[in-house]
């Protein structure tokens, strides 16, 4: 069975249909990219997967392990193995990172029916993991994302990821904002988590970093749907030539 | 409006105030100026919207009567309120109980007190005729009705004083607890003087004991700070969810003296907060921080009157409300700068957060500057919590009553954060996680 199924997504913004009948099947082990021009709606398809309010489904499945990820509330697909890494992390002053993720790890453990994990047990985890990711401890200590830098921000997503161990991961645009050495760290801390359980989808607008996170699949997206899709050659031809080949078929 | 005391409800309190008046402590000069506060009460009534003070707490409309007082508390009274004070018990503190507005010391902690500190019950100082204790116990400003009311049937307090150069260790704590079964007023005043180069920490905690239905608690607080003297106040306010709870407290400030003061409102059906401050003494501090947590039908008031005297002084004030269902909060907040205090700096910044479409929050901020060299400012803000955040915190699995919860305390925490104190610090915490979880 595929672990996660888009079938013929539509969906709407505010009365303006921005995905028409969009279908993406991702099976465990895999790691797939998507690339579109602006505007083309792969954030938009993060969001639907991840459940935020706001979109309306109009047409169209999305199933997690054969199950309606429709019907969940956005918390429900997180602890089910749903991860996804936001294309522009928000700040939540007063609330530490480290509270947070050990709240949020704890209600991911509870709705799972697992026991939660101590205070010290997961300062040990996340000690590991920030340094594995090059995240200063102090980091921990601040207000979620609050003060980050750009690439501060994108490695604390990072950093949830590798913490939450998910079943599918949705990176959007990990490697805006990131500098050389930070894409390199990122990357690697995201190939460590490549398993034969766990897929990912990667987006971005940069083939460089389909070297570092070597896909299976590369999809194309223009308008709200899927145009094209291929293998890891697709995004060095791209590369060459642009979207502007796809914007017919669109 | 001024002659409204004639209603039935007015001549039943009348009647009750004649019936009471024997057992109320004090004779001489302070039974005069009860029965002049009587009157001043009588002659206003209950405060109502038209008043302009009260325009967003209209007792008239939310209270209609002042019950009558409740009686002494018997056995089974103080075994209810023994256990409402063990389950809010604070380490570390002297604890002052006042059950049904009668101090009750067999609940009290009255082991030898600190070298410089004296505590009495308000109804042994009036009993002795200790004229000056007395006089300034019963000074506050009769022209407000329920301070008037409050000073008329004052049954007990505690009276508490700070020697010269006394710096107390241990923080004081006085518990309000309405034990009573059936509906009934209970009228309680203290006093606080804090001498030169004191300081000291009050807690004030208000409580119901088991099965206490819709009792009226008054309460007044009177507080004088001497020059140099540092005072620390918390206050917490967790009535029973049907009470009313009419509280005054009015401060004064000598040379170099500092208040910190804190207070949080998460009980009681409609609750009144005065607090009138004054700064007396040059180079004097304040500051004067609130939450608001309520939800329900709750309605709950504080109202500020910081008063700049004279020359260098600084205030600040952070007030947070939190307001879910149809409750409503209400900030009013007036700063005066008098003509010869220059060189104030005063500031207040109070929000709201919104929880419900139903939910309503009224600030009231009002700068009144007859100083030409002042730092004054203040700010206020009304929304809801930020959605965006809400769906990031829940994408990494909070359900959406915790994810409200992380960002309700980061909100009110800025207040928090106020107290001097750690250990009073977590007090307050526990009583907001408190309101969350009995949310969630
Ligand atoms: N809340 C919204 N209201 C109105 N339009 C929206 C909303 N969210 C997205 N859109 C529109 O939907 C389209 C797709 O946006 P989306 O963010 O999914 O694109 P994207 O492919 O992620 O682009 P980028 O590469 O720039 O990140 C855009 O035209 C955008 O303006
Ligand atoms: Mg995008």
């Amino acid at each position: 069975m595929s672990l996660l199924e888009v079938k013929d997504l539509q969906v709407r913004v505010e009365e303006r249909e921005i995905l028409h009948g969009l279908s993406l099947n991702v099976n465990p082990g895999e790691v797939h990219a998507i690339m579109g021009p602006n505007g083309s709606g792969k954030s938009t398809l993060s969001h639907v997967i991840a459940g935020k309010p706001g979109y309306e489904v109009t047409g169209g499945q999305i199933l997690f392990r054969g199950e309606d990820l429709l019907e969940m509330d956005p918390n429900e697909r997180a602890a089910k193995g749903v991860f996804l890494a936001f294309q522009y992390p928000v700040e939540i002053p007063g609330v530490t990172t480290w509270n947070f993720l050990h709240a949020a790890l704890n209600a991911q453990r509870k709705a799972r029916g697992e026991d939660e994990i101590s205070s010290p047990a997961f300062l040990k985890k996340v000690r590991e993991v920030a340094k594995s990711l090059n995240i200063p401890q102090d980091m921990l200590k601040r207000g979620v994302n609050v003060g980050f830098s750009g690439g501060e921000k994108k490695r604390n997503e990072i950093l949830q990821m590798a913490l939450f161990e998910p079943a599918v991961c949705i990176l959007d645009e990990m490697d805006s904002g990131l500098d050389i050495d930070a894409l390199r760290i990122a990357a690697d801390g995201v190939n460590a988590l490549r398993s034969p359980e766990r897929a990912m989808v990667v987006i971005t607008h940069y083939q460089r970093l389909l070297n570092y996170i070597v896909p299976d699949v590369v999809h194309v997206m223009s308008k709200g749907r899927v145009v094209k899709s291929g293998g890891k050659e697709l995004a060095l031809e791209l590369e060459e030539s642009g979207y502007a080949q796809f914007e017919d078929a669109a | 409006m001024n002659v409204v005391a004639k209603t039935e409800t007015g001549r039943a309190l009348g009647d009750a105030f004649a019936a009471a008046r024997d057992r109320l402590p004090g004779k001489g000069k302070i039974a005069e100026q009860r029965r002049e506060a009587f009157e001043a009460y009588e002659r206003l009534g209950l405060p109502h919207r038209r008043i302009e003070d009260w325009k967003y707490t209209d007792l008239r409309a939310l209270m209609r009567e002042v019950l009558p007082l409740a009686p002494a508390p018997d056995a089974a009274a103080l075994g209810r309120a023994a256990d409402a004070v063990k389950l809010r018990a604070i380490d570390g503190v002297r604890r002052l109980v006042l059950v049904d507005g009668a101090f009750a010391p067999e609940l009290s902690d009255l082991g030898t007190p600190e070298e410089g500190l004296s505590i009495r019950p308000l109804r042994e100082v009036l009993d002795a005729g200790d004229g000056a204790l007395s006089a300034q116990a019963f000074a506050s400003d009769i022209s407000n009705p329920m301070i008037a009311l409050n000073g008329a049937m004052a049954t007990d307090g505690v009276v508490i004083e700070i020697a010269n150069g006394a710096v107390l260790a241990q923080p004081l704590h006085i518990v309000h607890v309405a034990s009573g079964t059936a509906p009934a007023s209970t009228f309680t005043r203290s006093l606080l003087r804090l001498g030169r180069d004191t300081g000291v920490t009050l807690v004030e905690s208000y409580l119901a004991g088991e099965g206490a239905k819709a009792y009226q608690t008054h309460d007044g607080l009177v507080v004088a700070i001497g020059d140099n003297a540092r005072l620390d106040h918390v206050r917490l306010v967790e009535d029973a969810v049907d009470a009313f709870n009419i509280s005054s407290a009015t401060v004064s400030l000598g040379a170099h003296a500092h208040f910190n003061t804190f207070s949080l409102t998460s009980g009681g059906h409609v609750s009144r907060y005065q607090l009138t401050i004054t700064c007396a003494g040059e180079g004097s501090k304040v500051e004067t921080n609130g939450v608001n947590l309520i939800n329900g039908k709750q309605h709950a008031d504080t109202t500020l009157f910081m008063d700049h005297a004279v020359p260098h002084c600084a205030s600040r004030e952070i007030f947070r409300a939190v307001v879910d269902d149809r409750a409503h909060s209400v900030f009013q907040g007036r700063i005066i700068v008098r003509p010869d205090a220059q060189k104030t700096d005063a500031k207040m910044m109070t929000r709201a957060l919104l929880l419900s479409d139903d939910a309503e929050a009224d600030n009231k901020p009002e700068l009144e500057i007859f100083a030409d060299d002042v730092t004054c400012g203040h700010g206020a803000t009304t929304g809801a919590l930020d959605q965006s955040l809400l769906f990031y915190m829940r994408a990494r699995g909070l359900p959406e009553k915790e994810a409200q919860a992380l960002l309700i305390q980061a909100f009110v925490g800025e207040a928090i954060e106020t107290i001097a104190s750690d250990a009073l610090r977590e007090v307050a915490i526990a009583a907001a996680q408190r309101w969350l979880q009995a949310r969630a």
